[in-house]
């Protein structure tokens, strides 16, 4: 399956607040960060849990800085995220 | 959170309880067959299994190389798998080094490689580690009494969907002299989530 990101590209998740099921964390809503790597295709639970058709797509690690997801801390969080919780960084695309 | 999840986790506990009565009704499955296979996999899901694949990383380097790459395709090696559940999990192994420090959570429920770290630790499901971890790191170490270098970056790996993390601590020094065994020794169920040093 092809794949929209890869290693080194900035990203940013989406702002939605869905009233479903979904694996994208609030605390990293909205925020910009660096895709780590790709970690392969499953199907998107938000559609899984609503026993939606799912087809796989890819997944991948994305690094953030702390400052970018809380305001403050010099640490950095990896999340693991589906492709549909993200947008290029550069772009107002809206997901 | 805790209530939403609860609300899908108990209907899905109570379907699969009846799902598994109507099968053994039925004569498809063999209630004493799934004991067997739930005992079999704990049996064998061990920090113990963890520990062995650190203590080969220390040692042999290309064994660490091969670990880091492709923790799923190395873990043969050593007899051990990610396949005991419905299905293979793959599992990022992630690296300790002098400049950054590991750190692993689940903050949306408690994804954990059971299989290589055994049962999770209650304190690992607790709503206050998943939600502190990610927003403070440094403090929630020490609070484990581990007082990390503030020259250390810190990762913290949020295991969000389908993959595992395990953490390669460091080495100790003074250690030069150990064997595989003795090294495995050294090695907790704490270092390997990365709120130990090992």
């Amino acid at each position: 399956m092809a794949e929209l990101f890869g290693p080194g590209d900035q990203v940013r998740t989406s702002r939605a607040d869905p009233p479903h099921h979904t694996r994208l964390p609030r605390y990293a809503r909205g925020a910009t960060g660096t895709v780590v790597e790709c970690e392969g295709c499953h199907p998107l639970p938000d559609l899984r849990a609503r026993q939606l058709p799912a087809g796989p797509e890819p997944v991948y690690a994305v690094r953030f800085a702390a400052w970018e997801l809380f305001g403050d801390g010099d640490h950095a969080v990896t999340l693991d995220l589906w492709e549909s919780y993200l947008c290029p960084a550069d772009t107002e695309g809206r997901r | 959170m805790s209530a939403d999840h609860a609300g899908p986790a108990a209907t899905l506990a109570a379907r699969v309880r009846h799902l598994e009565a109507l099968l053994e009704q039925r004569g498809l499955v063999d209630a004493r067959e799934l004991d067997r296979a739930l005992e079999a996999f704990l049996a064998r899901a061990s920090p113990a299994n963890g520990a062995r694949l650190v203590a080969r990383a220390w040692l042999d380097e290309g064994f660490r190389a091969r670990l880091l790459a492709d923790a799923n395709a190395a873990l043969p090696e050593l007899g051990l798998s990610m396949r005991g559940g419905l299905q293979e999990q793959r599992l990022k192994v992630v690296q300790n080094t002098e400049q950054q420090h590991n750190v692993i959570v689940c903050t949306l429920c408690s994804c954990y490689p059971l299989a290589l770290l055994g049962p999770s630790p209650t304190w690992y499901k607790s709503p206050a580690y998943r939600s502190r971890v990610v927003r403070d790191p440094r403090a929630v170490l020490r609070e484990f009494g581990f007082v990390l270098d503030p020259a250390v970056q810190i990762n913290v790996w949020d295991a969000s969907a389908e993959s595992r993390y395990m953490v390669l601590p460091r080495r100790p020094a003074g250690t030069e002299n150990l064997d595989e065994q003795a090294l495995a020794a050294l090695v907790t169920r704490n270092g390997l989530i990365g709120v130990a040093p090992v």
